[in-house]
């Protein structure tokens, strides 16, 4: 859009406002950041070694190693999870006319706003073996969650839920139904018109939905604290570990995991402006 | 990341899909399109709902459910004693307080962050535009160390924020940044120029120009963003483990409180608290379902 006159002129207002922006987000953000850094390569003295050997050092300890293996692996479980359901719940609540569509649609974007630590003790409350509503049966039949990976898994799945959907259903409405009905009254399936319709025009929505539930399910720290043992060796994802080494004095340490961690989420950050580009041109 | 919450314009919709549809049971072949869009379920897309809907009950509903009996265990008494209890409702005070001190900063600053991001031009805008969205991508405990690492203990300007309340509100200032201004930005740049235009050859002047003709229609996005952030600050935890020393009366915030009273095995007591929190979130995605609403018919 061409920059109309009024909207280009530049008065002392403007730059004040620039000025104020880039020093907000300097100040909250940018530099603290750039401290990180600091402390993961350079660690005040305590003794510590400083540079990139000391770093990858602190990372191939076998307990760092244990809780970044375990949070790949929850990670990946509930990426695939939301990623199923949400495409089917997408479809269904887009698509399909069943009575309670609409508080079914509201009720799916629930998870994002609840507190993860309600989320942990919705959890706890529901299915420890102690005192959850179905634990003990479950345990009868020798199915344990809390405490386990499955319940590490369901936690994160829980936090994560409504990404994928958020992304899907905008698409899903934007695009209608014209290829999809002209598709079935050609003769295609239902499978033939979603694998061949319906899928390449939501594709960069699901991608964009992945990249952003894996964001999220790296980091997921307060359910998951809540449901899991969270001791070395036991239950410990890399942001438990996190807060364990920062409370025990091994700073080092948790800068080092938590410098990783910032690095998947730029990472992460640079994918999707990189999809969205893509998407839109 | 929110670009596809709630205040962006809502997507164009298949023509057709008005009134009409809710009185008219679908009486046409299974498959078919019954008035523009909806498909009656067929055995598999209704074995696809089953299985959706059983698993979402597993994961959410009986969980969230499970937190409301728990509350409601002791009954009414047990409950509102929990609540008012003089220590807990400090730390449900002192949440709320700092939730609506950082959402209405956050509705000054995001508005006129997202204001610069949009209308101003100069060399390394892309990259704030990027910042604006590292406080969503960073898991949270990170966020806190973030905060830490320039505010903490080893600060290299010497303050250190932690066991404090400024640092509780730091914070939350940090992980609810990008609500307002996600919500606002995408308004702003459907903004006509035309009525711009037409305020400044009446004589108005600029800053009359935003107030009378701009801000109006970017309150609804400013009330939208500004709600999700204050659900996110209210329910904070992570950030706040490190920083928020949790000294009771002091520095305790409510998601904090839960976690202490489930040390403390006291389940209800967790529960009480938490059934607040949840309430908090469903009161605020029913606003924003609501001002969506509003916005679309509107529009």
């Amino acid at each position: 859009m061409a920059e109309t006159s009024i909207r280009s002129r530049k008065g002392p207002v403007t730059y004040l406002l620039r000025i104020f922006v880039i020093t907000y987000l300097a100040v909250l953000v940018i530099w603290p950041l750039w401290e990180v850094g600091q402390q993961t390569f350079f660690p005040p003295d305590r003794g510590a070694g400083g540079g990139f050997g000391a770093f990858v050092e602190r990372l191939s300890d076998p307990s760092v190693s244990y809780a970044f293996n375990l949070t790949a692996t929850v990670a990946f479980w509930s990426v695939v999870i939301n990623t199923v359901f949400g495409v089917g719940i997408s479809l269904l609540i887009v698509r399909y006319r069943f009575p309670g569509r609409r508080i079914l649609s509201v009720l799916v974007d629930l998870p994002m706003s609840v507190s993860p630590v309600v989320v942990g003790l919705a959890l706890v409350l529901a299915y420890s073996t102690g005192q959850g509503w179905f634990g003990s049966a479950l345990a009868s039949v020798g199915f344990y969650i809390i405490g386990t990976t499955p319940g590490l898994i369901m936690a994160t799945a829980f936090v994560s839920l409504p990404l994928v959907i958020r992304e899907v259903v905008p698409v899903l409405e934007e695009i209608g139904t014209d290829a999809e009905l002209a598709a079935s009254s050609l003769g295609a399936t239902g499978w033939q018109t979603f694998r061949r319709i319906t899928l390449p025009s939501i594709k960069w929505a699901v991608v964009y939905g992945v990249v952003l539930s894996m964001a999220r399910s790296l980091g997921e720290f307060g359910a998951v604290k809540i449901v899991s043992p969270g001791a070395e060796f036991r239950g410990e994802t890399a942001t438990l570990l996190i807060q364990n080494r920062y409370t025990n004095y091994q700073e080092p340490t948790a800068y080092a995991a938590a410098f990783v961690l910032v690095l998947a989420s730029v990472l992460a950050l640079v994918v999707v402006s990189l999809i969205r580009k893509e998407d839109h041109v | 990341m929110t670009q596809t919450l709630v205040a962006s314009p809502p997507p164009a919709r298949p023509a057709g899909r008005g009134p009409g549809r809710a009185g008219r049971p679908g009486r046409r072949g299974r498959g078919s399109a019954a008035n523009g869009g909806l498909f009656r379920l067929t055995p598999t897309s209704g074995l696809g709902l089953g299985v959706a809907l059983v698993w979402f009950s597993v994961l959410v509903m009986l969980p969230l459910a499970a937190v409301i009996g728990a509350a409601a265990e002791g009954g009414w008494a047990s409950f509102w004693g929990t609540l008012t209890d003089a220590q807990t409702f400090a730390a449900l005070r002192l949440t709320v307080v700092e939730a609506f001190l950082v959402t209405v900063v956050n509705a000054f600053v995001g508005t006129v962050v997202a204001w610069v991001l949009v209308r101003d031009h100069f060399w390394g805008k892309r990259v704030l535009d990027v910042v604006i969205d590292i406080p969503f991508a960073l898991p949270t405990i990170v966020a806190g160390l973030v905060l830490l690492s320039l505010w903490g203990p080893d600060s290299p300007v010497g303050v250190n924020i932690v066991n404090t309340r400024e640092g509780i509100f730091l914070a939350l200032l940090f992980v609810t940044l990008p609500f307002v201004v996600r919500t606002v930005q995408p308004v702003l740049i459907e903004l006509d120029a035309d009525v711009e235009e037409a305020a400044a050859s009446l004589g108005a002047s600029r800053f009359t120009t935003f107030r009378r003709v701009i801000l109006p229609s970017l309150v609804p996005a400013i009330a939208a963003g500004s709600s999700l952030g204050f659900a996110r600050a209210i329910s904070e935890f992570g950030s706040l483990v490190l920083i928020s020393g949790n000294t009771p009366y002091q520095t305790e915030v409510a998601s904090l409180k839960i976690l202490k009273f489930l040390e403390g095995d006291n389940q209800a007591g967790a529960a009480a608290v938490a059934v607040l929190l949840l309430l908090v979130a469903v009161v605020t995605i029913v606003a924003l379902d609501l001002i969506s609403r509003r916005v679309a018919r509107r529009g």
